[in-house]
């Protein structure tokens, strides 16, 4: 149905954006991985050339890289997870009908829509020992009897960065999956009702199944993302105290900053393949969409 | 009596949670807001205030006056307008390609694109400050406009191929049978049709760039800084600011919101269809 005999024209058309995309990530993408054997320590300009796998076996035996790792983990793991949770339950209620509803998915959407420094640093306001609102709150509450300063602890550090990494992905989860629960018929649910199901059955049954594919995608980007993130916990703690809120790709960028290129790459491609690994599925999928 | 209690479950299970979540959503302004109107005295008072007993612009003030941040403004809004023409132009052209014709290799280079978002940033970082200090453009807007038009590119492309193929092919067929050739009839037919949607995209694309901060800090000097940058070096030496650093993020969020407001139908309608129809 669709122009199949266009000749050059569709090539000519994507070329602008595929040069772009070919200079600015592709090849740096290789150089990258160039990079990663090579000793290329900005300080040692000296030391610059080739050195084989070193940089990975280094890394292999970095303490610091493991524990990053494993902090990365759980800081998807827990990010995008309740991120899921408390989206899911802000789209249920958002999708209902009472006044207001316009502005309430309006303003509820402000988080995402605001930069990662500055949501880095308002949190550290709100978390601060001394002056944090959050502390005076607990206080007032009982619940604490004296200041915690939230982000000078190892022991509450890393919940604290977490919970804003939460409070940043909620409107994201929630915008998605309002848009799809439009998507699902209300027949399902009044053919549900007549069959005498209650709120969750309906729910599991209908909702979920129905939202899958969003759920799906959403998810995925998510988890790319948030692994990915810099900004937030480099604005909150640069990763400390005593590397206690570092996750890798915080570690790579503190070593890219200290201009150990090298080492940093190594690192970076690794966590790259990591995350290719959790998207693979989801490109399959997208081929797979892309042929019908 | 039945209504009553159908309206007692209602703010039981709608209006009270809803009420925590967009408090516990919004809190964070309100108290960004407070904290830069607030006196210095107060501020670092033994109490804390949830609305100050005493209001001040000075912070307002003194960041345009004494910290020149008009500047780093200006700096973004150039970075952010260039990313924003240049991505517009080029995803235009692409998304265009990809909703009207089947050729070979589409799905290759649809994908290419996609995959692009997954690469981190760390990675790119890296090799691309040593490009860019090697071509000279190393903390100019160039250096910031060409990455972000790459980050931006991928989602573009995905909104505007979202519009682009629920708008009928007859459109433009009637207008090459009436003689117009196929730009002719690209920027006389589908053009002005798409005006709200590259709107939509184009409001993605500003706040994309008008927040993005891993690229900026390493990308640009005193001279061509943007506010993210400019923000977090507002910490001194001497500890943070508190009031000055709050009233920069209240500037800094206004302008996008306001856009975001104004596109946010449409931008939503682009941003879910990709997700609800893949």
């Amino acid at each position: 149905m669709r122009n199949k005999k266009a000749g050059f024209w569709p090539y000519l058309l994507i070329m602008p954006a595929l040069l772009v995309v070919m200079a600015v990530v592709f090849i740096p993408a290789l150089n990258a991985v160039l990079m990663s054997f090579q000793s290329y320590d900005l300080r040692r300009p000296s030391e610059i050339g080739f050195i084989g796998a070193d940089n990975y076996i280094k890394v292999m035996r970095d303490s610091l890289f493991w524990s990053s790792l494993w902090r990365t983990l759980l800081w998807v793991l827990f990010g995008v997870g309740f991120q899921f949770v408390f989206g899911f339950c802000l789209a249920l209620l958002l999708n209902r009908p009472f006044r207001g509803r316009g502005l309430a998915r309006s303003v509820s959407l402000i988080p995402w829509v605001t930069p990662g420094v500055l949501i880095g640093l308002m949190w550290r306001w709100i978390y601060d020992g001394s002056y944090g609102v959050l502390n005076d709150i607990l206080l007032k509450l009982n619940l604490i009897d004296e200041s915690i300063p939230f982000l000078a602890r190892v022991s509450t550090v890393f919940p604290a960065v977490v919970v804003t990494i939460i409070w940043q992905g909620i409107p994201f989860f929630a915008l998605m999956l309002l848009a799809g629960l439009q998507g699902v018929p209300g027949e399902l649910y009044e053919a549900a009702d007549i069959d005498g199901a209650n709120v969750f059955q309906k729910f599991i049954q209908i909702t979920v199944p129905s939202l899958q594919n969003t759920i799906y995608v959403t998810t995925l980007l998510r988890i790319i993302w948030v692994a990915n993130s810099v900004d937030v916990i480099f604005n909150m703690t640069g990763g400390g105290p005593a590397y206690a809120s570092q996750t890798l790709s915080v570690y790579i960028f503190n070593k890219a900053n200290a201009l150990n290129l090298g080492y940093s790459s190594a690192m970076s491609i690794i966590l790259t393949i990591l995350l290719l690994l959790v998207a693979i599925p989801y490109l399959k999928n997208l081929f797979r969409n892309q042929e019908n | 009596m039945k209504g009553r209690k159908n309206s007692f479950y209602r703010v039981l299970n709608l209006h009270i949670p809803l009420i925590i979540l967009l408090i516990f959503l919004l809190f964070p302004f309100y108290w960004t807001f407070v904290t830069s109107i607030k006196p210095e005295r107060e501020l670092y008072g033994s109490v804390v205030t949830y609305w100050p007993r005493q209001t001040t612009f000075k912070a307002y003030k003194d960041l345009f006056f004494d910290y020149n941040f008009l500047k780093p403004m200006g700096n973004s809004l150039l970075v952010a307008l260039l990313t924003t023409s240049l991505t517009l132009s080029v995803a235009s052209l692409a998304s265009y390609s990809f909703s009207r014709f089947r050729f070979r290799g589409r799905r290759a280079f649809m994908i290419l694109f996609l995959t692009n978002n997954m690469f981190p940033t760390v990675l790119l970082l890296i090799p691309l400050y040593a490009i860019m200090r090697n071509l000279g453009i190393l903390y100019t807007p160039t250096a910031l406009v060409l990455s972000y038009t790459t980050f931006t590119i991928p989602f573009s492309v995905w909104l505007l191929n979202g519009y682009l193929s629920d708008l009928p092919l007859s459109l433009e067929e009637a207008a090459m049978v009436d003689g117009a050739n196929r730009p002719q009839a690209f920027i006389r037919i589908i053009l002005p049709v798409l005006i709200p949607c590259l709107i939509a995209t184009g409001v993605y694309i500003f706040m994309t760039s008008w927040n993005e901060y891993t690229f900026a800090v390493m990308f640009t000097n005193e001279e061509s800084r943007t506010i993210p940058v400019a923000l977090k070096n507002l910490i001194g030496q001497l500890g943070v600011q508190w009031d000055l650093l709050t009233a920069g993020g209240i500037i800094t969020i206004i302008p996008v919101c306001v856009m975001f407001f104004f596109a946010q139908r449409r931008l939503v309608e682009g941003l879910t269809a990709g997700a609800v129809k893949g």
